[in-house]
């Protein structure tokens, strides 16, 4: 079984739920960049939570299926539509050998997760078929697809109804503004008071540059830093440290000018400070954000952090429950 | 040393040993990170040792943060007692300084540099008191740097230069960071060395190029088909200057897969380094052409 691409949309990659135990080495988590997504766009067509899908950044992309499949949509509102007709999101779609797979102008949010029956068949690499674009590793040829590539699909695990699909309430919409939830710790200590009451006190707007290494934010007031002497080998900036670990989350402002979270293909460590750290149970929600959306950042404690965290646990319960 | 512990959200643990580097830091930082590693801690998923801090990333739904923070206190008690002495390996990695492709990205990331009229190597050198790049090329391929973290991309190795403090070359980053940097880029930020990888962004001042790949995803260079990864913290690496003939026929040879790195065995004590730098690395270059 296989599909052929005819246009690759804006940046479509292969991604499955990630590649951890790497880090270490500058190889990123990787993965679904909205995790919650892809198991519901998995699970809708009768496949594990974790086999490979295709993210679909801002266009979607035009394919052509070579035999008889079933498909699903969920994530951002983009809409499918086979040889032209109108289809459903979050449900399974039964496509039919010759049928062409495009899309229709995004909605909201910004990416959405194709699942296929049988999962997208490329090469495990490191323990995941995620697609790595920076270090050209995983997914399809280590890069995001183009036109003319053809990728081979497994075979159907179980079989699904046409029709299958995810209650809309258990759907995740975006809130406007969007809230991040952030712990503040790492280097916090380097900023003034006032200028840490500012960083929440501001609406920032999601900067152009936002990607799967991260999303940088504009907008907001410029952070002013506790004066001190520079430690030997970190650099002379205020903003500089020596080089560490960036934790997947956290949030560095180079210069002290514009936040930076990063995300699922993060770079590993740097030499720039960081306020603080997203939660786990909020990184999905920014996957979704679209560039000139508004933000506000919101402070929280470690308690506060884990329960978004079991609420979030809570939620993939119900939503694999409803559909399996 | 004053140890810094931080939560990173809900998943990870940030450890900073000391605010600034030395070698001191990076071998109490290797030993916690060893140490959290051989006790298997359920619930730990990455251990990131960077130069002079390092992260665990944890599942708090097996672990309890406040827990895994306990665990890694625990650690670095029993840790800082250790020898500082690990068994490594020297590499010579060639180097085109003031090669035309770091220079041609340079100019076009000029307005972002804190001298737009200098290039990254005259800037450095003249900052650092070198009366010329020559001098100063003859400075930083000169003595060994040691390889005191891995990461930023995949297998990017962080270098810092084995010589007395006031010898080493500093420098600051660039004011905003580059959207590009040629492959295999040779590059100095702060007090470190790195060697770019793959193509990307990047924010260290840029002296030269080596033509030995050090990640081949697709793992068809010989010398990197048991792991896609080259460097390892503690690796230590001797630069040896080369010119544009001797760049293009290395790059040929790797292209045939012919081209293998020198690279030798070795052991690395702290305490015997630092009690006199010059000669201990003198000793141990003498090991990559047998003298």
């Amino acid at each position: 079984m296989a599909f052929e691409v005819k246009k690759p949309g804006l940046a479509t990659t292969v991604q499955d739920l990630g590649r951890p135990g790497y880090y270490h080495l500058g190889i990123p988590l990787s993965g679904a960049m909205d995790q919650e997504a892809l198991i519901a766009a998995n699970l809708i067509v009768g496949n594990d939570e974790g086999a490979a899908g295709l993210e679909l950044v801002f266009m979607g992309p035009e394919l052509v299926f070579q035999d008889d499949a079933v498909i699903a949509v969920t994530g951002a509102e983009l809409p499918p539509k086979l040889d032209g007709q109108a289809q459903p999101t979050w449900t399974a779609i039964k496509v039919k050998a010759g049928q062409t797979l495009s899309f229709d102008f995004l909605r909201q949010g910004a990416r959405a997760y194709l699942a296929v029956a049988g999962g997208i068949d490329v090469p495990v690499v490191l323990g995941s078929r995620s697609t790595y674009a920076l270090g050209a590793l995983g997914g399809h040829q280590g890069r995001k697809l183009a036109a003319g590539d053809v990728l081979d699909v497994g075979a159907p695990q179980r079989s699904v109804a046409e029709g299958h699909a995810l209650d809309p309430a258990l759907r995740r919409g975006v809130a406007e503004p969007a809230m991040i939830r952030m712990l503040p710790g790492l280097y916090w200590h380097r900023i003034t008071e006032a200028a840490g009451k500012q960083f929440f006190a501001d609406t920032w707007k999601v900067a152009p540059e936002a990607d799967r290494i991260g999303y940088r934010f504009k907008g907001g007031a410029t952070l002013e830093f506790v004066p001190r002497e520079p430690p030997f080998g970190a650099g002379s900036d205020p903003s500089n440290i020596v080089d560490a670990c960036y934790p997947y989350g956290s949030i560095q402002v180079p210069g002290g000018t514009e936040p930076i979270v990063l995300h699922r293909d993060a770079v590993s460590g740097g030499g720039y400070f960081m306020l603080g750290t997203v939660i786990s149970a909020d990184m999905d929600q920014i996957a979704q954000l679209q560039p000139h959306k508004a933000v506000r950042f919101v402070e929280v404690g470690m308690e506060e952090a884990l329960d978004a965290r079991a609420e979030r646990r809570r939620n993939i319960e119900a939503i694999k429950a409803a559909l399996t | 040393m004053a140890t810094r512990y931080s939560f990173g959200g809900d998943e990870h643990i940030f450890v900073e040993v000391e605010e600034e580097m030395s070698l001191d830091a990076f071998f109490k930082s290797l030993s916690i990170t060893t140490a959290v590693r051989e006790s298997r801690i359920k619930g730990v998923t990455e251990i990131c040792p960077a130069n002079a801090s390092f992260q665990v990333k944890f599942d708090p739904d097996v672990i309890k943060p406040a827990d895994m923070l306990a665990e890694i206190k625990k650690l670095e008690e029993q840790a800082t007692h250790g020898a500082a002495e690990i068994d490594t390996r020297i590499v010579e990695l060639p180097v085109f300084y003031e090669d035309p492709w770091t220079y041609e990205t340079q100019m076009r990331f000029r307005e972002r540099h804190q001298d737009p009229s200098s290039t990254d190597i005259a800037y450095t050198a003249r900052i650092n008191g070198y009366a010329s790049t020559a001098d100063f090329i003859a400075a930083h391929a000169g003595a060994p740097w040691f390889v005191s973290m891995v990461g930023f991309v995949s297998g990017l190795p962080f270098l810092y230069q084995m010589v007395e403090r006031d010898k080493q070359i500093e420098s600051p980053k660039y004011l905003r960071p580059r959207t590009d940097t040629p492959k295999l880029t040779v590059g100095h930020g702060g007090c470190f060395g790195a060697i770019y990888s793959v193509r990307g962004a990047g924010g260290y001042q840029m002296f030269g190029i080596t033509p030995m790949p050090i990640y081949d995803p697709r793992q068809e260079t010989p010398y990197l088909r048991e792991f896609m990864v080259f460097f390892k913290p503690g690796d230590i690496v001797k630069y040896k200057p080369i010119d544009r003939e001797a760049y293009d026929t290395a790059l040929a040879e790797v292209e045939d897969h012919r081209f293998f790195p020198i690279v030798r065995e070795t052991r690395f004590a702290l305490e015997e380094f630092k009690a006199d730098p010059g000669t201990y690395t003198k000793k141990m270059e003498g090991l990559l052409h047998g003298v």
